[in-house]
């Protein structure tokens, strides 16, 4: 999909998304030449299906996860499908999680919560932060658009 | 106005960026799978996964490297058929590693993902599920052969459910059609089935490697296999009795 500044012939281009956790999916585009600002609002069935292709509007902000769509739409997974994370490799080992932190990731599903945690872990150290906190989690969320995990 | 077609300027959310980095993914993760063969029948209950997993176990008796993905997303029931220990999925890093049987066969199944005796559900709005459904299941299937590291095979067998969307869906993942051995039982009402399905396949340029008639003898009376051979000019490779012995699978491996 693509949208078009019909006054000025110029093709919109992707400006931000936001997905308010209602189902729905608001993404908007501006116009580069007359600067107009236009809102593309999905449905929660639109916005399903769009997920169910694996793509993200707005580009991706995280790397394909393994089995990414399969654990973040099964609603009737196993709780003990996937180890949890807790083997994680390399420096996001020593990654260190506030205890307010951990207790909000208890919260996570079983079955998505290693995909999560590899998430967070891998945000804090990109950016060279020693202990994940909510304030941290929330920033991801916010920056990387994971409101829909 | 200009249409669609005509705006060519790349775009931040690059959707057809993100498409072919799905088909890399899978291609690569392919790379080293010889062949790739659908296991299908147009009918139900033809025995499509029983004979996927003794295929397979025979393959892998006689040592060639052998995967299975049970791609019946909604019935999948290979993980018994193969006899898998219980299994929890190491911590993915790169790539998703597969169960293994007894006889080493690797394997992927939803049956390894759900609660037991839960139907696959997905989230998302129930009203008219069926506008998404589909999509759902085909990214399920994208994501099997994507995300598992299945490594050199020498076989993936794919154990397809009833009809043809599955194996439609499987066409477009892959990019090509891959080869199918096609599961008849030797009824009147499978042959009629199978043969649609089997046109499909041909229609689509896969390799139908050859005809299992399968549950034969007793009850079922029939030439569907027979004539199905003589239809399309192609083998029956194997009929299996209501009781088969090892060397029936073996028989049948070997010739694949």
């Amino acid at each position: 999909m693509k949208f078009l500044c019909v006054g000025c012939d110029q093709q919109m281009t992707f400006e931000e998304r936001a997905l308010p956790g209602d189902g729905t999916l608001a993404a908007t585009f501006k116009c580069p030449q007359c600067g107009r600002v236009v809102a593309m609002l999905t449905n929660p069935m639109e916005t399903q299906l769009v997920a169910s292709l694996g793509v993200e509007i707005g580009g991706r902000t995280v790397p394909a996860q393994p089995l990414e769509t399969v654990r973040k739409m099964v609603a009737t997974g196993r709780d003990d499908a996937f180890e949890d994370g807790s083997r994680e490799h390399g420096a996001r080992s020593s990654m260190s999680w506030s205890a307010e932190a951990l207790e909000r990731l208890d919260r996570v599903p079983n079955f998505v919560r290693g995909m999560v945690k590899k998430i967070y872990a891998d945000y804090a150290r990109e950016r060279g932060v020693a202990e994940i906190t909510p304030a941290i989690m929330d920033s991801a969320r916010s920056e990387l658009g994971l409101e829909g995990m | 106005m200009r249409t669609y077609h005509d705006l060519t300027a790349s775009d931040r959310s690059g959707l057809p960026q993100q498409i072919a980095a799905q088909r890399h993914r899978v291609a690569q993760r392919l790379a080293g799978v010889q062949r790739v063969m659908a296991v299908m029948s147009g009918k139900g209950g033809v025995g499509k996964s029983y004979v996927t997993a003794h295929l397979a176990r025979a393959l892998a008796r006689m040592g060639r490297s052998v995967g299975v993905l049970d791609a019946d997303l909604n019935g999948p029931t290979i993980p018994r058929l193969l006899s898998l220990p219980a299994f929890q999925i190491p911590y993915p890093e790169d790539g998703v590693t597969p169960a293994l049987s007894p006889e080493g066969v690797r394997c992927i199944s939803m049956a390894l993902l759900l609660e037991d005796g839960a139907p696959l559900e997905f989230k998302g709005p129930t009203a008219e599920s069926f506008v998404w459904r589909g999509a759902m299941e085909a990214a399920a299937l994208r994501e099997f052969l994507g995300d598992i590291a299945w490594g050199t095979l020498d076989i993936l067998l794919l154990d397809l459910p009833p009809g043809m969307q599955r194996y439609l869906e499987l066409c477009d993942i892959l990019g090509s059609a891959p080869e199918v051995l096609t599961v008849t039982i030797p009824t009147p009402e499978s042959r009629d089935a199978v043969r649609r399905a089997m046109r499909a396949a041909l229609d689509r340029g896969s390799r139908v490697v050859g005809i299992v008639e399968n549950m034969v003898g007793r009850e079922f009376t029939g030439t569907a296999a027979d004539d199905l051979a003589k239809e399309f000019g192609i083998p029956v490779v194997a009929r299996i009795p209501w009781h088969p012995t090892p060397d029936t699978w073996s028989a049948l491996g070997s010739l694949l």
